[in-house]
């Protein structure tokens, strides 16, 4: 069996730490090789390195059995080294096959010769089973969609290893199947696949061996049929994890938050949720399953207040709060943990400290008569750091920015709950965060849940709405679909569901 | 302390370009600034003209960095100023009231002039999210327009009709026992009003919750807004009290410094303010030392020109250049950071790992 890349005993250090210590990674031509670890564990940087963008140390890199040199991204694509990053390098406005061949213009004397290069896209298209046209604008392509044109990118430019960062973090259920089949028809076509990411499942479906480092030092790499996910797990994290989570039976008691056939309109100014309604009790965890963008930013920014409902009505423990400023409604019990952790959730340029009292700025002790009290600011926050384990360089007076996101995630969970809030609304809660700091985040979620309070979640990962979730709403293009007990379904169903088929006789 | 390595890389870098283009001429640098500082710093007379010259700026500075900390671009200071101006003026030519009833009620209208020409603009942002800095430009030239109506219409003066009448001596904020400490120089109690003005926006900004939100809404509306801090009326404030800081300016300008208003000019210190608060890193401190710099190069002209071979349109580009450099500051903190990174290459192993994730 030959090789077509070889990354061999790669040290690559920065000033104080030593990002890859003796990491070996060999990828098998027309194989799927995964490479798994936490956040922080080094893959990207490993990756930077086969890519161009770093400079190992001690190591040696060999392309289809050649010693080479790759000092930068242009010398890697010379290579047939092909890269699809998290966030797609996409121009929005422009056609699917504009953006592909941006850099690499075909020309017919002196113009752009647009046709030749659509025609050879749909070849392309067709022969990996892509199914893009070539003519669509990237604005009006799905993300799956728009992550095959990324894909297209690498294949127009003949790549013959491709490394795909995280690459279902944006999808669907739907669009990680599809996703995964296109991976099996790469690579029966002869590519090979490098596979980024720490979702276990994902690996046991598709890969075929796996590498896993820890803390920037290589710890082995397994075949995947041998190995169990729990075994993969153990091996990223050092100890065992506990994947199922633990939780009692709830206890659902009196109604706080009701949602009675609200209408609200999208960033399009139409209808993005229609006659939607839903309750949530105290002492029990609402799920909402939905794939993204079909009304969930709606739901919750309606109930936080940051956009106007068109109908309907919103209770919170029984009085109306529709058309309540927002202040209001978070001192009415209202605790909200956003989707974007930089566009809602901090103010990025302050410190912590003052990220920590965001919402309660202006009430004693914090504040009085209109003059901030910075020792009491400073106490607060650094309890809140302590209690969620926030890791930052110079505790309360680090600037948010220079935090990593799962601190400044743990930073935003920490500071809606120290309010004790009686609907706490958590939105992708733990999107983009590695196994423990997750299984960390689930424990005071339902912890939250066993104090008699309301918690709404909404999350894309469907395996997190199912395993925490007391009851599950399934909404599909702004409408609910149904609801559903957690204990009496599963994934097929709410897949289904979330599809748009309705079920009969729902709860 | 960073920002002020910045600035003050800034001023060396645009002395050092203003040295070459005296080089360049046949002048001697070396002579040209000892010129230039004699001129603002030589006796206490000049002390006092340069501190005057710099008060305006120290308002204008003030406006442009307030407003700058609320993510909100006031480039209209020179119409604020103007406005506020003309309403101490016409306070002072049609009240007759004693000393400093009349002092307090002028600098209250300019207050209120300066304020209400800042209001508009930032009423229609909040309101219609027109962008301040077109409207902020167009009220100035309706400042300029109303100037050149108002004035002539009902403050005539004179001798000119391109003038107001011109104030008497003690209803204008000049004082004689500063005039006589500083020998004759043209200081007034402007200085006064614009130190006091440093430290309340200094305290406004950094010790209450006013400030708190401000600089919320500044950094990002919308975390702001998700916080339930009410980013409209934030805006709103936020270009009041620039403006009305920017009136004050043009109450130290034109009852102080001057002791009239002339018609068809639009005050230079309004966009001056800009290089000042950039200059200043938007801190009320740093403004208040960059006015004073600014206060040094102006007043100090002159003198050069008038002693050595360099021309007064050169003198001028001195200045420009320096406050281009100023203005590039932005340039210069990446600089410093590209130094930084290359002599720690990338402490960043979490750099790569942190961008994932975040969108």
């Amino acid at each position: 069996m030959s090789y077509v890349v070889e990354m061999l005993n790669i040290r690559k250090e920065f000033p104080g730490i030593v990002a890859n210590d003796n990491i070996t990674l060999t990828l098998k031509k027309g194989e799927i090789h995964a490479l798994l670890g936490e956040n922080g564990a080094g893959k990207s940087t490993l990756m930077g390195v086969l890519f161009g963008m770093y400079q190992p140390e001690k190591g040696i890199i060999k392309i289809r059995e050649k010693e080479v040199k790759i000092t930068n991204p242009n010398v890697a694509n010379q290579l047939g080294i092909g890269m699809v990053h998290q966030h797609f390098k996409l121009v929005e406005n422009f056609t699917v096959t504009e953006n592909i061949i941006l850099g690499s213009e075909p020309l017919k004397g002196m113009v752009l010769d647009i046709d030749k290069a659509a025609k050879r896209i749909a070849e392309l298209s067709k022969h990996y089973g892509l199914n893009v046209d070539p003519h669509s604008k990237i604005e009006d392509i799905s993300v799956g969609m728009q992550q095959r044109v990324e894909i297209m990118k690498m294949l127009y430019r003949e790549a013959e290893v491709l490394i795909f960062d995280e690459p279902t973090a944006v999808l669907t259920p739907h669009e990680i199947e599809e996703l995964m089949k296109i991976m099996r028809n790469l690579i029966n076509e002869g590519k090979s696949i490098i596979i980024i990411t720490h979702k276990l499942k994902e690996i046991k479906a598709v890969a075929d061996r796996c590498t896993v480092i820890r803390r920037g030092k290589g710890i082995g790499t397994v075949n995947v049929k041998e190995t169990s996910t729990a075994q993969m797990a153990e091996m990223m994290v050092g100890r065992e994890v506990n994947f199922k989570v633990d939780k009692k039976a709830s206890t659902p008691g009196e109604v706080v938050l009701q949602i009675d056939s609200i209408s609200v309109k999208n960033n399009r100014k139409v209808l993005g949720l229609k006659n939607f309604s839903v309750e949530v009790r105290r002492g029990e965890i609402v799920g909402i399953a939905g794939v993204e963008g079909n009304g969930q930013s709606e739901i919750v920014e309606a109930i936080t207040g940051l956009r106007k409902v068109e109908s309907g009505k919103i209770l919170l423990k029984g009085k109306e709060i529709t058309n309540i400023p927002i202040r209001q409604r978070i001192e009415s019990g209202i605790g909200h943990i956003p989707e974007d952790r930089h566009r809602r959730g901090l103010v990025l340029d302050y410190t912590l400290e003052n990220n920590m009292v965001l919402e309660v700025y202006n009430k004693p002790p914090f504040a009085k008569a209109g003059l901030l009290n910075g020792a009491a600011i400073r106490k607060y926050a650094k309890s809140i750091l302590e209690n969620f384990d926030v890791r930052s360089g110079e505790g309360g007076a680090s600037i948010a920015r220079t935090l990593s996101g799962g601190n400044q995630q743990k930073a935003i969970i920490g500071r809606e709950m120290e309010l004790d809030p009686d609907l706490l609304i958590a939105v992708q809660p733990t999107r983009g965060l590695d196994v423990g700091s997750i299984e960390y985040i689930h424990r005071r979620l339902i912890e939250h849940r066993d104090k008699g309070k309301a918690v709404l979640l909404v999350s894309l990962e469907l395996d997190e709405v199912l395993q925490l979730s007391d009851r599950i709403a399934i909404v599909n293009n702004g409408e609910l679909i149904g609801t559903v007990n957690a204990s009496e379904t599963n994934e097929n169903e709410v897949g289904l569901m979330m599809a748009g088929v309705s079920k009969e006789g729902t709860v | 302390m960073r920002n002020t390595i910045v600035s003050l890389i800034s001023i060396i870098l645009g002395l050092i370009a203003g040295g070459l283009l005296m080089l360049f001429i046949g002048a001697s640098p070396i002579e040209g600034y000892t010129y230039l500082f004699q001129g603002a710093l030589k006796n206490i007379s000049r002390i006092g003209d340069t501190l005057a010259t710099a008060t305006p700026l120290v308002f204008t500075g003030l406006a442009v960095a307030f407003a700058f900390r609320t993510g909100l671009f006031n480039i209209g200071a020179a119409g604020q100023m103007l406005i506020g101006g003309l309403c101490a003026t016409a306070v002072a030519l049609t009240f007759d009231l004693s000393r400093p009833i009349l002092i307090l009620v002028m600098i209250l209208a300019g207050i209120v002039g300066g304020g209400l020409w800042a209001f508009i603009p930032g009423y229609f942002k909040a309101r219609f999210n027109v962008h301040e800095v077109v409207s902020t430009i167009m009220m100035n030239w309706i400042a300029y327009w109303t100037v050149y109506y108002v004035v002539p219409g009902y403050f005539k003066g004179e001798f000119l009709e391109t003038e107001s009448r011109k104030l008497a001596e003690e209803s204008t904020l000049r004082t004689p026992w500063l005039t006589e400490m500083f020998q004759g120089s043209y200081i007034n109690l402007g200085l006064f009003f614009a130190v006091i003005a440093v430290i309340i926006i200094a305290f406004i900004i950094n010790k209450t919750t006013l400030g708190f939100e401000l600089k919320a809404v500044g950094f990002n509306r919308h975390a702001a807004e998700y916080a339930g801090m009410k980013v409209n009326r934030n805006i709103i404030l936020s270009m009041l009290i620039s403006g009305a800081l920017a009136g004050l300016g043009g109450v130290a300008l034109y009852t102080g410094n001057a002791s009239s208003m002339q018609i068809g000019i639009l005050p230079s210190q309004g966009y001056d303010g800009i290089a000042v608060a950039l200059l200043g890193a938007n801190s009320p401190i740093g403004v208040f030392f960059a006015a004073l710099l600014f206060g040094i190069l102006y007043s100090g002209t002159g003198f050069m020109n008038a002693m050595i071979e360099i021309p007064p349109e050169l003198a001028n580009t001195i200045i420009a250049i320096i406050i281009y450099f100023a203005a590039t500051s932005v340039m210069i903190h990446r600089l410093l950071n590209k130094f930084r990174k290359t002599r720690s290459n990338a402490n960043d192993v979490n750099g790569p790992v942190g961008k994932k994730g975040e969108a």
